[in-house]
C-alpha cells in the first residue's frame, strides 16, 4: 500500500499536469505553431525515436561527466574553504562573482577558446555551472563543524586527515547531497545551453534547435519533455545514492 | 605518591578584539593516581579552558601541565574526553560510536576484540541490547552513557569530563552519578570533572577544587572523606550537608570577586 502510494501519487500528479496542459491548449484553440499539446507528442516521438535515443544519450553522458567533475572539484574547493579561513575570505567574492555571470555569455568565449571541441565545451559548461553549490555546501559543512566533534579525535592525537575522513566528511554528506540535487538540474542547463547555442551542436539541445528551424513545434515540446524526463531520472539517481550514503540523516516520520 | 596530574602555576589569556582576556591566573592542581577531582567555580571562570589544557589541545601562556611525570605539549592517546553534548556520530550505531577511539589508538586491534570491549562497557552502563541502535533512537541520558563508554573504551589514564551531566534532568543525573561510581569501581581511572553542581562534586569527588572568578586560580580544596561506595542518601547526612554549605560559601566568595558578571 505504501509502495503504491509512493509511485501512484507522483504519477497521478504528472497525469493531472498533462491533462491541464491539454485542456488549456484545447480551450484556447491554439494551433500547433503556437503551442503543442501533449496529444501531439507521441507522434513526434514515433517519428524521431532514433534521434531521441542518440541525442538523449549524448546529453546524458555529457551532463553526468560535467557533474562528476563538478563533484570532485567542488568538494576539493569546499575542503580548502572549510579548513582555511584565509582561503574562504579570498575565494568567496571570486566564486560569487563568477556564479553571478550569466553562463550564456560564456558560450562564445568557450567556443573561441576551444574551437570545434563540442563535447569538451559542453562538459566544461555543465561543470562550470554546477560546481558552485557543491563547493559552498561542503565549505559551510566543514567550517561549522562543532569543536567538540573535532576534539574527541584531536584529544587522541588523530591527524587532520583522520578527523576529516571519520567525522567531517560523513557529517557533511547530508548537505552535500542537498547541493548535488541542485547541481543536477544546473548541469542540465549548462549542457543544453551549449547544445542549443553552438552551430552544428549535438544532443537534445541541438534537436530542439532543429525543431525550431523547421517549425516543428511538437518536436520542440517533445524535446522539453524528454529533458524533463532525463532530469527526473538523474535526480532520483542522486536520491538513491543519498539513501545509501546518508540515509542515517533521515528521521522516521512522526 | 606521585601525582598523575600536576598543574603548576598555569596562567592563560585569550586574545580578543578588546585586548587579552585573562582566564586562568596561577592555577595549581594536583590529582593523585586513581583519584577523582571535581572542579567547581562560577560560570565563565575558565573551567573549560582547564580541560583543554589537560587534554593537550592547547598550551598555556605560562606554567606547566604534567601528566604521568611528563610535560604535556600536545594531545596524547592516554586521555578520554566527555562533554555536555554527548557528540554522538549519527551515521554510526551506538557500538560503532563507542569503538571510535580504538580505531585511532589501536588500529591493529582485531575488530572482534574492539567490539567485545565496547559490548562489555555498554553492558556495565545499562545499554545492553542497544548496540545496533542509532544515537537518534536513544534518550539524552542513554546517549550520555554511551558517550562515557566511548571516553574510557581505550582505557585512558585520565578521564576529562566537561559538565557531562549538565543537560540532563535531576533524576537521570543522579542515575548517571551512580553509573559513574560503579564504572570507577570496575575500571579505575583518574578523573577531572568540571561541574556546576555542588551535590555532584561531593557525591563523585575525592577532592573538590573551587576556582575563583575569572581569571581563575585555585581558591579552595576540599577533601571529601566519604566512603567510596556512596549512595545518593549520603548527600542528606550531616557530614555531606556540612561540606555542601562550605562549598556554597566558597562559591559565594568566588562570585564576589567579579560579581558584575552573571
Amino acid at each position: 500500500m505504501e509502495q503504491l502510494q509512493k509511485i501512484g501519487v507522483p504519477l497521478a500528479a504528472i497525469i493531472a499536469f498533462l491533462a491541464i496542459w491539454e485542456f488549456i491548449v484545447w480551450v484556447n484553440g491554439w494551433p500547433n505553431y503556437v503551442m503543442a499539446s501533449p496529444s501531439d507528442l507521441p507522434a513526434a516521438y514515433a517519428k524521431f525515436w532514433n534521434l531521441f535515443l542518440v541525442m538523449g544519450w549524448q546529453t546524458l553522458w555529457r551532463t553526468i561527466l560535467g557533474l562528476a567533475i563538478a563533484v570532485l572539484f567542488g568538494t576539493l574547493l569546499g575542503m580548502v574553504m572549510g579548513f582555511s579561513k584565509i582561503a574562504r575570505d579570498a575565494l568567496y567574492p571570486l566564486l560569487v562573482g563568477f556564479n553571478a555571470i550569466p553562463k550564456a555569455t560564456l558560450v562564445p568565449v568557450l567556443a573561441l577558446l576551444f574551437i570545434g571541441q563540442h563535447d569538451f565545451n559542453t562538459v566544461l559548461m555543465a561543470f562550470l555551472i554546477s560546481f558552485f553549490p557543491i563547493a559552498v555546501s561542503v565549505g559551510i559543512g566543514l567550517s561549522t563543524l562543532e569543536p567538540e566533534y573535532r576534539d574527541i579525535l584531536r584529544a587522541l592525537g588523530a591527524s587532520r586527515f583522520t578527523i576529516f575522513r571519520k567525522i567531517a566528511l560523513p557529517k557533511t554528506l547530508p548537505e552535500f547531497f542537498g547541493a548535488l540535487k541542485v547541481a543536477v538540474t544546473l548541469a542540465f542547463i549548462g549542457t543544453n545551453l551549449v547544445e542549443i547555442v553552438s552551430p552544428h551542436g549535438r544532443g537534445l539541445g541541438a534537436l530542439f534547435k532543429s525543431g525550431e528551424t523547421n517549425g516543428d513545434y511538437p518536436l520542440m515540446f517533445a524535446v522539453l519533455i524528454a529533458l524533463a524526463f532525463l532530469g527526473i531520472v538523474l535526480y532520483y539517481g542522486v536520491v538513491a545514492l543519498e539513501k545509501i550514503f546518508a540515509g542515517w540523516a533521515e528521521r522516521p516520520a512522526s | 605518591m606521585q601525582n598523575l596530574i600536576d598543574i603548576k602555576g598555569v596562567t592563560h589569556a585569550y586574545k580578543t578584539k578588546h585586548g587579552p582576556l585573562p582566564v586562568l591566573d596561577n592555577l595549581n592542581l594536583a590529582v593523585p593516581e586513581g583519584e577523582f577531582a571535581a572542579v567547581v567555580g562560577p560560570s565563565g571562570c575558565g573551567k573549560s579552558t582547564l580541560t583543554r589544557l589537560v587534554a593537550g589541545l592547547m598550551k598555556p601562556d605560562r606554567g606547566e601541565v604534567w601528566l604521568h611525570g611528563e610535560l604535556v605539549k600536545s594531545p596524547r592517546k592516554t586521555v578520554g574526553m566527555a562533554f555536555q553534548n554527548p557528540v554522538m556520530l549519527e551515521w554510526r550505531t551506538i557500538l560503532e560510536n563507542v569503538i571510535l577511539p580504538l580505531e585511532i589508538v589501536a588500529p591493529t586491534m582485531p575488530k572482534a576484540q574492539k567490539e567485545a570491549r565496547a559490548v562489555a562497557l555498554l553492558e556495565m552502563v545499562g545499554l545492553k541490547g542497544f548496540e545496533t541502535k542509532r544515537p537518534s533512537e536513544l534518550s539524552g541520558g542513554m546517549r550520555q552513557r554511551a558517550s562515557l563508554c566511548r571516553a574510557i573504551v581505550h582505557k585512558p589514564d585520565v578521564l576529562i569530563m566537561d559538565e557531562p551531566f549538565g543537560a540532563l534532568d535531576n533524576f537521570t543525573r543522579e542515575d548517571l552519578w551512580q553509573t559513574m561510581r560503579d564504572l570507577r569501581a570496575k575500571e579505575p581511572f583518574t578523573c577531572v570533572l568540571i561541574t556546576h553542581d555542588l551535590r555532584e562534586s561531593v557525591f563523585l569527588g575525592d577532592q573538590v577544587i573551587v576556582l575563583s572568578g575569572r581569571p581563575a586560580h585555585t581558591q579552595y580544596v576540599l577533601n571529601v572523606d566519604l566512603p567510596a561506595d556512596r549512595t545518593i542518601d549520603i548527600l542528606y547526612e550531616p557530614k555531606a550537608v556540612e561540606m555542601l554549605h562550605l562549598l556554597r560559601d566558597q562559591i559565594r566568595i568566588a562570585q564576589g570577586r567579579d560579581g558584575d558578571i552573571h
